[in-house]
């Protein structure tokens, strides 16, 4: 028995190790933020905060701040000295130019090669490292658990929280292990993983939770992959997803630029391979996938839960209010079958899938193939060090000479708040995280995929499972 | 912030599940660098037209949902977005409860931090409530009860710091602000 309870989870170990306070029945713990990773949308109001009570950002190493929710992708708006569209946009860049110089913290801008997509560019630096707590006003923080850290979205008052304290009031989640096992098969991907397990769970299944993916399909995923599946775990209401640290995570953070170096190098990495669920651990909830029986994944309805295998017919629910409302805005039958729907929009980019391996797997299906007439495809880059290295390899004039749309880093259509917008009424098969109503423009109908399904589904206009266009 | 105890008021009921912070506050409305305001653009999507006209269809445009105070939703309210933007909309519009059978983590805890009740109630007092819109209900902080008309009362939970806190009309940064000491020493234990 006693045993058994010094048995901790990868969870419990990095909580406790950040415990300035535990927690006691009348006061949630101070748990203490290694790195908090701010953007323009849910920062101004905090930077107010702080300037109202006259304090100054605490500690501003830990600190890092980018430009990627409201900033357009358009290369003339970003470079070209032509003005940022959305004028509410332009002042919101703006705030966080002028909070950044004032409080003195850390802005990878405009115009700097590293700026990105916050999730993408902090792994990318190597800022994100296992072990580590990290915070931002984001629920998508949980990509950053796919190295081993515990990370999670908090809101604008907590923001000034942490500028203010580098400290966040927090009662402890409890666990769930997520135990996938077997081969994903051919075409199958990262993304199909997630969409089947929040279908699985469901999209508040993971409430009050932090999730453990483990298991030997997990073992087979690079940093990449991880952080597609880490991404979505807020889509199962989880308050974080985490994966443990192992060789795959040292070799992606070796010589990042922000990672520890020489002597510090191999001490972080011993102290990080101890950063492991003890075998026999115990987990408040638990939930086994078999990755070998699964299909490309695609969204039919508004929350990233109603969701199918794509040669699926939508089910038919009896005395269901909000599944009717939500076939309704999709201008869905039950019964209907997803392969061979019409599209208007594909949508490449985002947290979830806006990195390089996305962008290769994209252009393994559009490489020789043409976007169908009349279907918008849009493939933004994650980051600006994602766009060079596409560049470099070709990948960009692959999506050129296909009819694609390649633009600067951003959040760009995943949240229409940069001049990225589905139009009302139409069908975009997209990457991104959220099919929400109105999640990328108001009236806009999302169904969310993989790269390789939107890359296919984009060559046919139609919803099409990209095993028939992959060579085996 | 004021301290909260009561909340007395006729229930607008919006029964479906999962309804989410980007519903609550499209994200085209959150390029604002300040809180106020929000309340105009609150629902916005289910509220206007596309003509920018209200929609008389929808709960909030009724006569009956004036100056109601308590939204009872379906479950999972307030997933999605951290968008903090979301309590604030609530809050401006004038509703100052959400009750619910369950309530998303990060939008119980902005909730929390701005004033705004976040409810969590057992599966028959939401039926009930769902069932009978517009009703006049209370709900008292101190006691961690809801009261229907039919003077049924509920216990709801509620972390035991954020109800200090909410009572006394205090912020939670005082109280961080107050264990610096610790922090430092943390720090310095750390070599962080």
């Amino acid at each position: 028995m006693i045993e058994s309870m010094s048995l901790r989870t990868l969870f419990d170990k990095v909580w406790t190790a950040h415990e300035v306070v535990a927690e006691t029945p009348d006061t949630p713990a101070v748990l203490y933020v290694d790195l908090h990773l701010t953007h323009e949308v849910t920062s101004p109001q905090a930077f107010t905060a702080l300037r109202a009570a006259g304090l100054p950002v605490r500690r501003k190493d830990r600190t890092l701040a980018t430009l990627d929710h409201s900033t357009p992708t358009v290369t003339e708006q970003v470079f070209g000295g032509v003005p940022i569209k959305v004028d509410a946009a332009a002042r919101q860049v703006h705030e966080l130019e002028k909070n950044a110089v004032e409080f003195g913290i850390e802005l990878l801008g405009m115009r700097d090669a590293r700026r990105g997509i916050v999730h993408v560019i902090s792994p990318e630096l190597g800022a994100t490292q296992p072990g580590m707590t990290i915070v931002c006003g984001d629920s998508h923080t949980s990509t950053h658990g796919a190295f081993g850290a515990l990370a999670f979205g908090i809101g604008s008052t907590e923001v000034g929280h942490v500028f203010a304290t580098q400290c966040l009031l927090q009662r402890k989640p409890k666990t769930f292990a997520v135990n996938v096992e077997g081969r994903l098969p051919h075409g199958v991907t990262a993304k199909d993983l997630i969409l089947a397990i929040i279908g699985r769970i469901g999209v508040s299944g993971g409430t009050g939770h932090v999730l453990e993916y483990r298991g030997s399909a997990i073992a087979a995923l690079s940093m990449e992959q991880r952080m597609t599946v880490c991404n979505m775990s807020i889509e199962a209401g989880a308050r974080a997803g985490m994966i443990a640290p192992d060789e795959a995570t040292f070799a992606y953070l070796h010589e990042r630029p922000r990672s520890p170096k020489g002597k510090h190098w191999d001490a972080a990495v011993e102290r990080w391979t101890a950063l492991r669920s003890d075998p026999g651990a115990a987990f408040d909830l638990s939930v086994d996938i078999d990755a070998s029986r699964l299909e490309p994944m695609i969204t039919y309805g508004t929350n990233p839960g109603m969701v199918l295998p794509i040669s699926a017919s939508i089910p038919r629910k009896s005395d269901n209010a909000a599944f009717d409302k939500a076939l309704a805005y999709m201008g869905f039958q039950a019964g209907d079958s997803m392969l061979g729907k019409p599209i208007n929009v594909a949508f490449i980019g985002s947290c979830t899938n806006g990195r390089l391996e996305d962008l290769q797997s994209a252009a393994r299906i559009l490489k020789g193939r043409k976007v169908a007439a009349g279907v918008h495809l849009l493939i933004v880059p994650g980051s600006q060090q994602v766009k060079r290295e596409a560049e470099a390899l070709g990948l960009a004039d692959i999506f050129k000479a296909a009819g694609a749309d390649w633009r600067e880093s951003g959040c760009s259509m995943c949240i229409g708040m940069n001049g990225d917008l589905v139009p009302g009424g139409q069908y975009s098969v997209s990457t991104s995280n959220r099919n929400f109503e109105g999640r990328q423009g108001a009236g806009a109908r999302t169904l969310l995929a993989s790269p390789f399904t939107a890359a296919a589904s984009a060559v046919t206009g139609r919803i099409t499972d990209p095993r028939d266009m992959l060579a085996a | 912030m004021q301290p909260i105890r009561k909340i007395a008021s006729k229930t607008v009921v919006m029964p479906s599940a999962n309804i989410d912070t980007d519903q609550i506050i499209p994200a085209r409305f959150l390029t604002i660098t300040t809180k106020d305001g929000l309340g105009r653009e609150l629902f916005a999507d289910w509220r206007y037209l596309s003509d920018g006209l209200p929609n008389p269809d929808f709960i909030l445009n009724k006569p009956e949902a004036a100056g109601c105070r308590i939204l009872v939703a379906g479950r999972n309210v307030g997933c999605g977005s951290s968008r903090e933007h979301a309590p604030w909309a609530l809050l401006d519009y004038g509703f100052r409860a959400v009750v619910s059978t369950e309530i998303a983590d990060i939008f119980r805890s902005n909730s929390l931090k701005n004033g705004l009740l976040p409810v969590v109630v057992d599966a028959a007092t939401h039926q009930w409530l769902i069932e009978h819109p517009g009703a006049q209900i209370d709900i008292d902080l101190e006691r961690m009860r809801l009261t229907l008309p039919t003077g049924v009362s509920a216990a709801f939970p509620m972390e035991a710091f954020a109800r200090h806190c909410l009572l006394n009309g205090l912020d939670e940064l005082g109280y961080l602000r107050s264990r610096l000491q610790d922090i430092e020493h943390y720090e310095a234990a750390h070599s962080v």
